[in-house]
């Protein structure tokens, strides 16, 4: 019995600070590449897109492209895209964005404290936080074929009070 | 006793494994922490030996370290 209470709360306390649907983001006290705080309380009332990211994984590279898009056509309409860097070494993510330029923030201080507040799972993993703070939509991963769910989500967001 | 100094071996080693989050596998997402650092020759050169000795099997398993989706 009392193994079975110790398991239970183990499995209980386990996902505590899991970042789920439907609950306020976690606060990540983030900071730029030239050294601007971002702080996701300060978009409050637009969209928020956060894509954790490394140099070294590939489904990055190619979500890049789309994320440019993304800020392109919705960066007008509200939305902010925060493409938060989980590099180890600084540099790689230097070498990275001197070849593949981003069109949105990108952080690289604080981002390791933050994953874990989102309890990321995946790499890259997205979340699209609405005009409350409230997490809307998670995605793992990037493939070419869920990019119009995606932007469907994004309208959705941006289309609401 | 040899029994036992095989287990206190084993025991040795467990602590040396341990979980890493998806963000800290960069070095081994490097090429060359890849368990078959050429995966398309490697491949084509096992459907050889396959079709060669009428077996297969005994390979490494494929893929990188990233772990990324």
């Amino acid at each position: 019995m009392k193994k079975s209470l110790l398991l239970a709360a183990a499995l209980l306390t386990s996902n505590v600070n899991a970042a789920t649907v439907g609950e306020q983001a976690p606060h990540c006290a983030l900071t730029s590449l030239n050294n601007v705080p971002a702080h996701f309380h300060e978009y409050a009332g637009k969209v928020l897109y956060v894509d954790f990211w490394a140099s070294w994984c590939s489904s990055c590279l190619q979500s890049f492209p789309f994320l440019n898009q993304l800020a392109h056509e919705f960066g007008n309409q509200g939305l902010h895209i925060v493409g938060v860097n989980l590099d180890e070494q600084i540099d790689d993510a230097h070498a990275f964005l001197a070849h593949h330029p981003s069109k949105f923030t990108i952080t690289n201080h604080g981002g390791e404290q933050c994953a874990k507040s989102f309890n990321v799972e995946a790499m890259p993993s997205s979340y699209l936080i609405d005009k409350h703070g409230v997490i809307r939509y998670i995605h793992q991963g990037f493939r070419e074929g869920e990019t119009d769910e995606l932007k469907m989500q994004i309208a959705k967001l941006i289309a609401e009070k | 006793m040899q029994r036992f100094f095989y287990l206190l071996i084993c025991l040795l080693i467990l602590p040396g494994c341990t979980s890493i989050s998806p963000w800290e596998r960069g070095t081994l997402a490097k090429e060359h922490m890849s368990l078959e650092p050429t995966p398309i020759q490697d491949s084509l050169r096992s459907h050889q030996y396959g079709s060669r000795e009428a077996a297969s099997g005994g390979n490494s398993s494929s893929g990188g370290g990233c772990g990324c989706y």
